[in-house]
């Protein structure tokens, strides 16, 4: 008898709760499962399954079916429901099963995964089942008293009316000797304590719990050796709920709680669970000094955890506390600061909640910036994951309408590209769905709406309101032109409504031509001629079908053709005729600045170089200026010693430049090039600098919270900053560093023009910071102390004119002869010798110097690798006493600078080599490096000397090996290009086959093939994009046309070949 | 309380779905889909919660998961349950299967769906947590598995 009540027992809970059991796993289902796996197509899965299903429903309604076969079917209904198929018919079944069959029978019946609130369920009466539990609840098996109790309260959960007169029965269970079915009946009064109060039983729940985290259950419970975590877990939310705003409950539990909290250590998930509710108890019951004290500490330990799930749930008990206690965010205020920028939705979205909780009036622009930046991952988000149609537009609706003028500019874009890329069948829907949506939002109060929302819906109803027949069309011209009417539509809103209304327009001509009318006087002129088009496009609907063909395909509408070959037949025509040949920007500009050499080169060098760094910065100017500026050779404006008071960005106030005082015992004027080169190493941003930041931004979000000074770790917190404060211009600190105040300056421009005074300063402030002094200065041509510096004068201007024209064209026009004339000993060619094994055997350029010192002098040489550029630098000992301590540092903004090698230490006249790999990503016509080399001739005593150089684009393009064929499908492929007539050299017998090799020999170029008069040339730049070149002699002159998928390398590379022609 | 238990693969395929609410059958497989789309875009090295999708209930749910080599397991909780408590659940469950199959695989949970379910069930019910302990679930498994033995042998003939 016990047996047959046992079975029965554990099915019927089951019963409730959608309990699944099945019988052994049968043949059929292997072969169904086996079949499903086989499938390729989703399709194919679809037919298999259907047949399953029709079969299976043909087996059930037979009578002769066996309870085994019966058994085999559910499981197998089972299977195919969970893939998502329909497989209803089978629960009734399900349902007879469980009535008739033996144990096993039942559990496969009882499969139907929503019996408890299926109909079927209203079939049999609550009451029934409810005496036969409470039945069951007096059974032995501590299980099936567990499982009773769960039925129970599902029951109270679905009708809590029918239970109300069985209290008295949960709280037999919560005294239950067993603590399973103990931790059971908490779930029932986890429940009952949110509707009625039971503060009796609090001093229950109170012992219970001592005696869990006391040790006092079974070794059965422990987890991890934690005692029962998730019964503590439930009796601390069950006491913080009844600790709420009632202090004589709260007091009962203060000693439980600080038992929990104190016990609590272990570093293992769970007890941080434990932590966690603790914490939240403690924090919402009646508070006490004490536990506050402690839980804020534990919170600190969440949010310092390097786990993530601990951080996410410290910011969650942050976010909870702070209502209570604002000041406890002050103390983690970095890591905060840290959590904002971090990769994962979860946490940010969880500091962004604990932030909205700390607003005030003060910090209040800071966050609600914050909430704006993440407002604009929204669309990205929705994009992505959209479960449909409707859901997407409405959520759409709702970040137009409240994000509105505030998103970037690509947010509405990317939905406009959405909408109109998808195919006609499919999308019709969703577009369907956009513009019923818009009609309704512009039926209402339309006056709040963001621009670009009224230019998205403009544009929708435009393009789309003729999918929707049921709409008039006289309805939505009605609803636009209100919206013309309103005062605080913007102009180029307008703009798109008109657009809109003209695509529209067909047919309504009366209600069109008023409007036209209207609207040509107004004042904007893109408007009136708007309306023109239209009044021209509704009168004559022929031209309108013509130039607005409704609902074409998008991917019908022609591709612009950027190359714009269409016009080819029309440039060579003119060609042909005579016509100047078209210019790309720079070299218009080039053209521009006079030419004041006679009969020079067409292309200047000293000017190129001054207008293409022009294009670059504003600052840079004055760097080759500087350069040129002691050449008797180049003809540019001198602009040394002039104070630059304007430039591209306008008045330049901040602008400092520190000139060396006159009475500085060397007097020594920096030569303008090297002191501009050293200006414009780019600030990096160190972490010191970015650590100011942070703590900028986190008293501009804390402040207002509590009395700060003491905790925050900003300082000078009583008179925070009320916003952000942009990074400090890093020249400002260079013009208010004389103060010889210890402001700490990353700055390392102005650290080498500082003067000599502030680099002393600094020597002693901050040992690290590598000081100039003055011996650095000695080296410079104008000095007068060095006696054998005179002729050095000389050969350094005269290698610096030399030096310009060299760099600023490509290496093959190097004369090393003079150069190495004029040098001083150690620096020859034979440096080259001084290469590494691996290296020598590449293709280099000469040896150049770079600057020199009366300790140092440093050379430079190209070395052409295929994937990249070798800098080698040639350090030089020109001394006779051992150099300690040298290090080189290169920078260049447009390069990627890989990776060096570090010198140590020099002997006496010996040199050394430091070899830099330089990677170019965007093609520039010249880049320039700089860097500056450390060294200490005596300990203690670092001296710098700065050097800077410049690369051509050559310099980074190696040949491009492809047959003709290859050639021909790239060149298709290939987007951007450019025309040009060059010069053709036609002093030899071949005038086509000379040029291509000079530019051959010039640039690294591979000749692909020559047919007739025509040549191919092909080259890359690094191991990155191709460039093309297609050569045609037309007449004197040579016709080269270039591709790349690279926008500005056809510019750069014909540039570089007019050079390599023009000095031919 | 427990919305949802879903096991799905690397690639979307679900290996079991127990749902403790109603949702029609159309709502399951979206739901499914859509916790897939949420839990299969995150990174390994970030943390193991994340906001329920819109179906499940939005931001009042919250859904925990673990990631085991082809298999995501998730739980689809509301706000009254412990996040790492459940964490741990996961990994109890997981361990359980673990023993159960000797050295549990995706192939198991396929052709042993029933058996997952009785585990599981063991486990959790109706949405709540029974029991967390490894061996009083295995050893209410094995019991039931005993008990079904016995019944087949003690059927009369007809039946089997």
């Amino acid at each position: 008898m016990s047996d047959v009540v046992e079975k029965t027992l554990t099915a019927l809970p089951a019963l409730f709760d959608s309990q699944t059991g099945a019988a052994k796993i049968t043949n059929r289902l292997r072969q169904l499962i086996k079949s499903i796996t086989e499938l390729t197509s989703k399709h194919e899965e679809e037919n298999l399954i259907k047949q399953e299903l029709s079969a299976m429903k043909e087996q059930v309604s037979s009578p002769n079916t066996t309870m085994k076969q019966m058994r085999e079917i559910m499981v197998r209904a089972m299977y195919c429901e969970m893939l998502g198929y329909d497989a209803s018919f089978t629960y009734i079944h399900a349902i007879k099963l469980a009535q008739q069959g033996g144990v096993l029978e039942k559990r496969v019946g009882t499969f139907t995964p929503h019996f408890h609130s299926s109909p079927y369920i209203t079939s049999i009466t609550h009451a029934l089942i409810i005496t036969h539990i409470i039945v069951i609840l007096s059974c032995l098996r501590e299980i099936i008293r567990r499982k009773a109790v769960l039925a129970l309260y599902k029951f109270y959960l679905i009708a809590p009316n029918q239970v109300q007169h069985i209290h008295a029965k949960f709280r037999k269970a919560l005294c239950d000797k067993d603590p399973g079915v103990m931790t059971s009946s908490l779930h029932i009064y986890l429940q009952l304590i949110r509707v009625n109060s039971y503060k009796d039983l609090t001093g229950s729940f109170v012992t219970i719990l001592k005696q869990v985290v006391g040790g006092k259950l079974p070794l059965d419970f422990n987890y991890h050796s934690v005692p029962a975590p998730w019964l503590q877990i439930q009796l601390l939310r069950i006491l913080s709920l009844l600790g709420k705003e009632d202090q004589s409950t709260s007091e009962l539990m203060y000693e439980v709680l600080d038992e929990s909290l104190r016990r609590a250590e272990m570093n293992h998930n769970i007890t941080y669970a434990i932590l966690y509710e603790c914490v939240k108890a403690v924090y919402t019951i009646h508070p006490k000094a004490e536990l506050l004290e402690k839980a804020a500490r534990c919170i600190g330990n969440f949010v310092l955890s390097p786990k993530i799930n601990l951080k996410y749930l410290g910011l969650k008990a942050l976010t909870y506390v702070v209502q209570h206690d604002a000041k406890l965010a002050l103390q983690h205020q970095m890591t905060i600061i840290e959590c904002l920028d971090h990769s994962d939705f979860t946490i940010k979205r969880e500091t962004l909640e604990l932030l909205f909780r700390i607003t005030n009036a003060q910090n209040v622009t800071v966050i609600v910036e914050k909430m704006l930046d993440f407002l604009c991952y929204v669309p990205i988000k929705t994009l992505t994951f959209a479960p449909d149609n409707s859901w997407f537009i409405q959520t759409m609706n709702d970040v137009f309408s409240i994000g509105g003028d505030l998103l970037q500019q690509d947010v509405p874009n990317n939905f406009l590209r959405l909408l109109a890329e998808g195919k006609p069948e499919e999308d019709d829907q969703l577009r369907l769905y956009a513009v019923d949506s818009y009609l309704t939002v512009l039926k209402g109060h339309t006056s709040h709406l963001p621009q670009c929302f009224l230019q998205v819906m403009s544009w929708v109803l435009g393009e789309y309101a003729h999918l929707q027949e049921s709409v008039d069309q006289r309805e939505v011209i009605r609803l636009l032109t209100q919206l013309l009417d309103q005062r605080s539509v913007s102009s180029e809103t307008r703009v798109w409504i008109l657009s809109a209304l003209t695509k529209i327009s067909e047919g309504q001509t009366d209600l069109i031509l008023d409007l036209a009318e209207s609207l040509s006087s107004s004042q904007d002129t893109v408007l009136r001629q708007q309306a023109q088009e239209l009044r021209h496009l509704s009168q004559e609907s022929q031209l309108h079908e013509w130039a607005l063909p409704r609902g074409a395909p998008w991917d019908g509408i022609e591709v612009v053709d950027s190359s714009l070959s269409f016009l080819d037949g029309f440039v060579s025509e003119a060609l042909a005729a005579g016509a100047a040949p078209y210019k790309p920007p720079h070299q218009r500009q080039e053209e521009l600045s006079l030419n004041l050499e006679p009969y020079g080169f067409s292309l200047p060098v000293s000017l190129s170089s001054c207008s293409i760094t022009d294009r670059q910065s504003p600052t840079l100017l004055s760097v080759s200026s500087g350069l040129s500026g002691n050449s008797t050779e180049l003809s540019c404006l001198i602009l040394e010693g002039v104070k630059r008071v304007w430039g591209k960005d306008g008045y330049l106030p901040q602008k400092k430049r520190s000139t060396p005082p006159v009475d500085e015992p060397s007097a020594a004027v920096q030569p303008p090039g090297q002191q501009e080169a050293a200006e414009r190493i780019e600030p990096r941003p160190d972490p010191l600098t970015q650590n100011q930041d942070k703590q900028q931004l986190a008293s501009s979000l804390f402040v207002g919270l509590g009395v700060g000074s003491a905790m925050s770790l900003l300082g000078k917190s009583e008179a925070p900053p009320p916003r952000f404060r942009k990074k400090p211009h890093p020249h400002e600190s260079s013009s208010s560093s004389s103060s010889g105040t210890s402001e700490r300056s990353s700055d390392s421009s102005s650290r080498s023009s500082r003067n000599t005074t502030n680099s002393f300063l600094y020597g002693s402030l901050l040992e690290k910071e590598p000081a100039t002094s003055i011996s650095a200065f000695d080296h410079t041509p104008k000095s007068t102390t060095a006696n054998g510096l005179a002729q050095n004068k000389d050969t350094k201007e005269d290698r610096r004119a030399n030096t310009s024209q060299i760099l600023g064209g490509d290496m093959v026009i190097v004369r090393p002869s003079t150069i190495q004339d004029k040098h001083p000993p150690s620096v020859s060619s034979d440096l080259t010798a001084l290469l590494p094994a691996d290296l020598k055997d590449l293709p280099h350029s000469d040896v150049i110097s770079l600057t020199s010192d009366p300790s140092l002098s440093l050379s430079s040489c190209r070395l052409f690798r295929d994937e990249a550029l070798l800098l080698v630098i040639f350090i030089s000992n020109c001394t006779e006493t051992v150099i300690k301590d040298v290090a080189v540092q290169l920078t260049c903004e447009e390069l990627k600078v890989c990776n060096g090698n570090v010198v140590d230490c020099l002997e006496a006249r010996s040199t050394s080599v430091c070899h830099y790999a330089l990677l170019m990503d965007d093609p520039h016509t010249n880049v320039s490096f700089t860097g500056t080399v450390s060294y200490q001739t005596q300990p203690g005593h670092t001296n710098t000397l700065p050097f800077s150089g410049t690369l051509s684009t050559a310099d980074f393009i190696r040949p491009l090996v492809v047959t003709t064929e290859e050639y021909g499908k790239l060149w298709l492929s290939l987007s951007h290009d450019v025309k040009q007539n060059l010069k053709l050299l036609t002093d030899a017998g071949d005038p086509l086959r000379t040029t291509l090799n000079s530019l051959k020999d010039a640039l690294q170029l591979h000749v692909v093939d020559i047919i007739g008069s025509e040549g191919i040339v092909a080259c890359r730049l690094l191991s990155g994009a191709p460039c093309l070149l297609h050569c045609r002699v037309n007449g004197t002159a040579l016709a080269m046309w270039l591709r790349s998928p690279h926008p500005a390398l056809p510019d750069c590379i014909l540039y570089h070949c007019q050079r390599a022609l023009a000095h031919h | 309380m427990i919305k949802a238990i879903l096991i799905f693969n690397n690639h979307g395929k679900p290996r079991l779905s127990k749902f403790y609410e109603h949702y029609t059958e159309d709502t399951e497989q979206q739901i499914i889909r859509e916790t897939f789309h949420l839990v299969s875009k995150r990174d390994e090295n970030i943390c193991n919660f994340l906001e329920g999708g819109l179906l499940i209930g939005g931001s009042d749910n919250k859904l925990i998961y673990r990631h085991y080599a082809t298999l995501y397991f998730v739980f689809c909780v509301d706000s009254s349950e412990s996040e790492l408590g459940i964490l741990d659940l996961i990994q109890v469950f997981v361990e359980t299967l673990d023993k159960c199959f000797e050295n549990v695989c995706e192939l198991d949970l396929i052709f042993h769906v029933d058996k997952v379910h009785n585990i599981l069930a063991e486990m959790v019910m109706g949405g709540m947590v029974l029991e967390t302990n490894m061996s009083e679930i295995i050893t209410q498994v094995e019991a039931q598995g005993k008990m079904e033995k016995s019944e087949v042998r003690a059927a009369p003939f007809g039946l089997v």
